[in-house]
């Protein structure tokens, strides 16, 4: 079955919605990551500094992903939620603490909200990072509703990609933190650039050949799919910049290339998982609501859309260049 | 009763939910008071406006991002507990709900922002029209949500293909006649509920001697506001109530707790319903009141739960009461904005302590009657989740097991103690510091985070 023209401006949505999600909401995490990895509460208020007029705007992706799977692709929208029952609440609350950690930091309990920063921007990308070691080793389905157990999530796989997307997180925010600061912090974040990019690659290289181990469970045809080789070929390019970038100095170059490298990483994922929502039982078309309810929505998202990416832009203009300091 | 999946995925939900409403049935009345107050200040140019204005829109910035963090936790809760109400109704539910949230981003994402950092930076008729296009986001997301909920008691506008609900006229399910009557039920609700918050706020810092000037203008106001509204709002009720009655008998007698058929019918106006026995306790009566309620005339054949099987009565306690408190809060809120008015025109008003007394106490009037009704909503549709189409039973997830639901539970319950304590602190905080003396300054804050204009930012 081929899905809708319209199932396939949502499922356009959803991919674009997820990739400015994980970009963005991504290096704001990462902050909070290594928010955590120092004592020193300047640096601390100056990474807060730093996200503070982007932070909740970047997470209004996630509400987009979460509305728009539900009303355009309800299947999924049912099956991925329970499946994912443990991580999405981790995830909920790790996003409630890390967005009133921002808020109430500066009311007393100092403490507390430090903590709370930290560890919901930790638990929150690894969950993230969990949901997709789940994907691609496959979300059991029985008649329309998800047929595993509570921790499907907790295998091997899941867990080093877990531990892998904090890493990248942490590697996106230092880079944002090269980009937007000066002086001690900029240093601060440069010197664990390397170490981080070491990182994300040596757990992504145990990640693959876990993944090999287990490549029954892979429905997909990858030998029809051999094309999709150059976006790994692009992402492992995208990190040698990176290291150019700590390399020359050059403050723009380690963030940019790693947000290539998430790029590339999300389209080699996109390539597996093609024509599947749910991999490997539910494809976009058997997972689309009719097209009455795509095209009720579909007006709202042409309006809303276009508001939500002008605002995003604005935003980033508004506070372009380096951090000022008060 | 046994405590698995769906009994404690209900607990959830109306644990979450619970504590969401609060925050947009504040939120939507503020919005419409702040664009009020400032409308009179462009019109009258008095600086007393300002302050006020000022003073709410630090409590209307924190309520709102309470608001938005714990309605992330509703985005969700359709699909972690109940993904056979989402695969089966997702066709309706979700582009409803979709609509909601972007029209709440719309709204965030433009005319927020003005209200809250652009005061010095637009001109004054656009700063006017940011506080109106922001109430009228507000109102325009609970539309949505009561479209969404509406749809859920009467299900209208839908067919079933292959044992999927999909959609089939739309007018019919966002301007058919009940979201007619309980959406502006729901908005009257809101207003109330701020405009006693505001009335109590006004008494509480008369009492105290301090910010006499604001407080009376948040007395005057407030009283004239509720004591206009509260009427409407009870006429309205009775038209919710009509609707009841029509297309959900056994809710309408589950609430009036009338166990067999009456011709004519009694009214029970207090009691305590014993479920096992099928008979109230201690009941009030009046003989043919309740035909009268339901019907308009003394002598209507009312039908009582006798008339349905067993597997299709709601619970019956839970509704009797949570029907009655709210009923009784509308009449606290009528006795006390009319009792003020009646004051403030014999220019006793300030003097009356007890009266000021009584007024700070009925603060949370309208937000115990908004839960209340939504309570005596909810578990009267029992046991449906979409009323004759979809049981609760068959519309939880699944592969939910009750230990992983009672951990998700305590999850919620723990860490919203947390923040919520915190939160409504730090409200009362504001509330209890009252109007700053001079209308303060926003310069140097960012946007993108309401709750900076709210919070002392001491660090930085």
């Amino acid at each position: 079955m081929e899905p809708s023209s319209l199932a396939l401006f949502w499922a356009g949505v959803i991919v674009v919605a997820i990739l400015m999600y994980v970009i963005l909401d991504g290096f704001d995490l990462g902050i909070g990551i290594l928010f955590g990895t120092t004592n020193d509460e300047a640096l601390r208020d100056e990474m807060v500094a730093a996200i503070a007029p982007v932070w909740d705007g970047n997470e209004t992706w996630l509400i987009v992903v979460g509305t728009s799977l539900f009303a355009a692709f309800p299947t999924a929208y049912a099956v991925f939620l329970p499946a994912f029952y443990v991580p999405v609440l981790l995830l909920l609350l790790g996003l409630i603490f890390r967005g009133v950690a921002f808020e109430f930091r500066h009311a007393g309990a100092r403490m507390l909200w430090n903590w709370g920063f930290f560890i919901g921007s930790t638990v929150a990308a690894f969950v993230q990072g969990a949901a997709v070691g789940t994907m691609i080793r496959g979300i059991p389905v029985a008649g329309g509703q998800y047929a595993g157990g509570a921790f499907e999530w907790l295998a091997p796989l899941p867990m080093l990609c877990g531990v892998g997307l904090v890493l990248g997180y942490a590697l996106l925010g230092a880079g944002w933190l090269v980009l937007k600061c000066e002086g001690a912090l900029r240093e601060w974040a440069r010197r664990r650039i390397p170490w981080l990019a070491i990182a994300v690659l040596a757990v992504l290289a145990v990640a693959f050949y876990e993944t090999l181990d287990e490549r029954e469970r892979i429905a997909t045809d990858l030998e029809d799919r051999s094309w999709g080789l150059i976006f790994p070929a692009i992402g492992l390019a995208a990190m040698a910049g990176v290291f150019l970038g700590v390399r020359w100095r050059r403050d723009a170059l380690p963030f940019v290339m790693t947000v290539l490298f998430f790029v590339a990483a999300f389209l080699t994922l996109a390539v597996l998982f093609w024509p599947y929502m749910i991999p490997y039982r539910i494809t976009v078309a058997n997972a689309a609501a009719p097209d009455a309810s795509l095209a009720f929505l579909f007006w709202g998202a042409v309006v809303v859309l276009p508001v939500i990416a002008v605002y995003t832009i604005a935003i980033y203009w508004l506070f372009r260049g380096k951090l000022i300091k008060r | 009763m046994e405590l698995d999946p769906v009994l404690l995925s209900r607990i959830q939900f109306g644990f979450v939910v619970s504590f969401h409403i609060i925050f947009p049935s504040f939120t939507i009345g503020l919005a419409a008071w702040l664009a009020t107050i400032e409308g009179m200040r462009l019109a009258t140019g008095a600086a007393i406006y300002r302050r006020v204005f000022d003073f709410w829109l630090k409590i209307f910035a924190l309520s709102f991002a309470m608001g938005v963090v714990s309605g992330i936790v509703m985005a969700f809760q359709f699909g972690t507990n109940w993904s056979v109400l989402s695969a089966r109704t997702g066709a309706i539910q979700g582009p409803l709900l979709g609509y909601e949230s972007f029209t709440a981003f719309m709204l965030e994402a433009t005319f927020f922002g003005v209200m809250l950092l652009g005061r010095d930076r637009v001109p004054s008729w656009f700063y006017f029209l940011s506080c109106c296009m922001v109430s009228l986001g507000t109102m325009f997301s609970s539309f949505w949500i009561l479209c969404n909920n509406t749809w859920m008691q009467v299900p209208l506008g839908h067919a079933v293909v292959d044992g999927r609900i999909v959609p089939q006229d739309w007018w019919a399910i966002t301007t058919g006649p009940i979201v007619r009557i309980r959406w502006p039920h729901m908005l009257f609700a809101a207003f109330l509920t701020s405009g006693m918050s505001i009335i109590a706020t006004g008494a509480w810092h008369m009492l105290r001697g301090r910010h006499l000037a604001e407080a009376r203008v948040m007395l005057r106001w407030g009283l004239g506001l509720v004591a206009a509204l509260i009427p409407l709002q009870l006429w309205i009720g009775h038209l919710t109530g009509d609707y009841v009655h029509q297309y959900q008998p056994a809710k309408f007698a589950a609430i009036e707790a009338r166990w067999q058929t009456e011709q004519p019918a009694s009214e029970v106006l207090i009691g305590l319903p014993d479920p096992r026995a099928r008979k109230n306790l201690f009941a009030l009566v009046v003989p043919k009141l309740g035909s009268f309620i339901a019907s308009g005339t003394w002598d209507s054949r009312e039908v009582g739960l006798d008339t349905f099987p067993v597997r299709d009565r709601p619970p019956v306690v839970i509704p009797f009461f949570t029907f009655r408190i709210m009923v009784g809060m509308g009449l606290i809120m009528l006795a006390v904005s009319w009792l003020g008015v009646l004051l403030l025109w014999r220019g006793r008003l300030e003097r009356a302590r007890w009266f000021l007394w009584a007024a700070f106490a009925s603060f949370p009037s309208g937000f115990v009657a908004v839960l209340c009704g939504w309570f005596t909503a909810e578990v009267g549709r029992q046991p449906w989740v979409v009323y004759g189409l979809l049981r609760t039973r068959d519309a939880v997830t699944p592969s939910l097991t009750t230990r992983y639901v009672a951990v998700s539970l305590a999850a919620y319950v723990a860490v919203y103690a947390i923040i919520y304590a915190f939160g409504l602190f730090y409200i009362y905080r504001l509330l209890r510091d009252g109007p700053a003396d001079e209308a303060a300054s926003h310069d140097g804050l960012t946007p993108g985070r309401p709750a900076a204009v709210a919070l002392p930012s001491g660090a930085e």
